[in-house]
């Protein structure tokens, strides 16, 4: 993937090949997902299991109230799908950030490091790789989930392509930062538990705002700085063709700061892994 | 060139006169409890002005010239008129002892009132707001229909468990038929074919042969994920070609949509909590329903069956009216 820029200087590469290196990096974490069918089997199983078992559970829960964007009460299904459609992008991101500590162990990050290519570069494109392959996740989980009668409009699969492309980002940047300040395989498993189950739970996933505001004034708060509430909210109103500025902001700004992050760290000269100096950086 | 402009100009203003100023679709809801109605704004989606009317709002019904809006103000034993233009109270009607709901023939006149406590119907010339019969009925009077030909008047009651069929000509009762436990809504057909009753505690809708009087068909509900005492059929609602019935669930938050052909549910679409009473648009684009316990209505698109919009109302909303203009 690397080959053909390899001859020429560092600087001024062109647009073109710029592309090849992003379709080169891009097609290896397709071929990654493709070949691990675990993967994406488990990665459409996990919501489902929420959609079909815990969503049953709390039919009669909700249509207590009505938030925007929603103009009428709705069932559970309905609104715990957008939570749904961010925890794939959430795992997804984390499983990304997973697969460069695996690289790093076994050395097939070098060959991506060793490119002539700019470093924030190579990592923007492996982001934008892990953000489509997330985006093909929920894509295959949406269509199983209208068949299972969550109604949603029609184009909502149109609207949410926005959301879903920033949210993903977001999430991916945010495994990546992470993946750089781990130094084993055995220590991510460790941080997805820190970092995917508060996350997950300590949003709007699960519960409108509101109701959890009523049980726990400080779990509100917590799922109020949370950015993956953001994210949720983000896609929630872009389903319905609606637009939520706080969340857009939120999301931009976390994107811009994990992404800032993990360029920091991937970065040769200051980065963390020199610092810590076992990094092949 | 002073005189064309003053033409064109006068010919403008006629034109948007002409036009009219556009009503927006305004459905009336009685709050039971807050003793008022919430006039709502169907097209903004939001209620634009609440009356004060009488103690214990519920029946709602517009006249025929869609002129007035009558309520039967329950705890205050009387009907209010309302002028729809000014939204003041003009004048009342004798309607007998505690109103709960009433039925106006398709004509416009007359209205047939149910008394719960006196166990009557009354009946009221409308243009004269006079009383023209007072018919006894089954103990508790709760539902009441009038057949199209307006020959046969109808009433449930919950005490008996049976629908009271009553000759309007001779007054007598000729026929009880017994359907399942607290009968509460009746309502026939438009080609008055059939006669449907809720029974809020059996949970079924009866289907009555108002010729010979026996109950030809039974519509049970099951909704996934909800215990059956939770299904209490309420309000009934066919469309104009009677093709389509709607069924007010009450706290199962649902309105079931029935085949009226096979007597089958085809869907059931989700509302607030405790859906009461239901009132097609005239056009019969939408259907508004009553949710007495989360106050508010919920507008369902009858083309795609779907519910598009809920509008936050008064304490307790019992009966809903719309109005075309």
């Amino acid at each position: 993937m690397t080959g053909p820029a390899r001859a020429e200087p560092p600087a001024g590469f062109t647009l073109a090949q710029y592309l090849i290196c992003l379709r080169g990096i891009t097609w290896r974490e397709a071929l990654r997902f493709v070949h691990q069918r675990e993967r994406f089997v488990s990665a459409l199983v996990r919501p489902l299991v929420w959609l079909f078992i815990f969503a049953a559970g709390f039919r009669q829960i909700l249509g207590v109230s009505i938030i925007p964007p929603y103009e009428t009460y709705v069932l559970y299904e309905v609104y715990v799908t957008p939570g749904l459609i961010a925890m794939i992008q959430l795992f997804n991101g984390m499983q990304s950030s997973l697969s460069m500590v695996y690289d790093r162990e076994m050395g097939n990050m070098r060959m991506l490091l060793v490119s002539p290519f700019p470093r924030w570069f190579l990592l923007v494109a492996k982001l934008l790789a892990s953000t489509a392959v997330s985006i093909l996740q929920v894509a295959a989980f949406l269509v199983v989930a209208v068949l299972w009668g969550v109604e949603l409009p029609p184009w909502a699969f149109v609207t949410v392509l926005p959301a879903l492309i920033l949210c993903g980002l977001m999430l991916g940047s945010l495994g990546m930062l992470l993946s750089s300040m781990i130094k084993q395989l055995e220590n991510f498993a460790g941080v997805m538990n820190f970092v995917i189950f508060p996350m997950f739970f300590a949003s709007s996933a699960l519960y409108p705002l509101w109701l959890v505001q009523q049980s726990s004034p400080v779990v509100y708060f917590i799922c109020r700085l949370n950015p993956f509430t953001y994210g949720i909210e983000l896609i929630r109103f872009s389903l319905y063709g609606r637009f939520d500025p706080l969340a857009l902001a939120v999301v931009v700004a976390a994107t811009a700061v994990f992404m800032t992050g993990a360029i920091v760290a991937y970065d040769p000269a200051r980065g963390l892994l020199v610092r810590r100096g076992g990094g092949p950086g | 060139m002073h005189a064309t402009m003053k033409r064109i100009l006068t010919a403008a203003a006629a034109a948007m006169l002409a036009g009219g100023p556009a009503h927006a679709l305004t459905a009336y809801v009685t709050n039971e409890r807050d003793n008022t109605i919430s006039v709502v704004d169907l097209d903004a989606g939001k209620t634009v002005k609440t009356i004060d009317v009488g103690q214990r709002p519920r029946g709602i019904v517009l006249t025929k010239d869609e002129k007035f809006i009558l309520v039967c103000a329950s705890d205050d034993d009387t009907i209010q008129i309302i002028d729809r233009a000014t939204l003041q109270i003009v004048g009342e009607l004798p309607s007998g002892p505690d109103p709960e709901t009433f039925a106006l023939h398709d004509s416009g006149n007359p209205l047939y009132v149910s008394n719960e406590n006196d166990n009557m119907v009354t009946v009221i010339d409308l243009p004269t707001r006079t009383v023209i019969a007072q018919i006894p009925t089954g103990v508790e009077p709760e539902g009441m229909a009038v057949s199209p030909d307006g020959k046969t008047i109808v009433n449930t009651s919950e005490t008996t468990n049976m629908a009271h069929f009553i000759d309007y000509g001779t007054r007598a009762v000729v026929a009880n038929v017994l359907v399942d436990a607290r009968p509460r809504i009746a309502e026939f057909k438009h080609d008055g074919s059939e006669l449907w009753v809720s029974s809020e505690l059996g949970g079924t809708v009866s289907v009555i042969d108002p010729v010979r009087h026996v109950v030809t068909g039974k519509i049970h509900f099951d909704i996934q994920g909800l215990r059956g005492e939770a299904i209490q059929p309420v309000g009934i609602r066919f469309t104009k070609n009677d093709s389509t019935a709607f069924v007010a669930l009450g706290p199962a938050n649902r309105v079931a949509v029935i085949d009226t052909k096979t007597l089958k549910v085809e869907k059931y679409l989700l509302v607030g909590q405790r859906v009461w009473q239901m009132a097609f648009t005239p056009d019969e684009k939408y259907l508004i329903v009553t949710n007495g316990l989360s106050n508010d209505i919920s507008m369902i698109d009858v083309g795609s069956l779907k519910v598009i919009r809920s509008i936050q109302v008064g304490r307790l909303p019992w009966g809903v009216a719309v109005a075309a203009q």
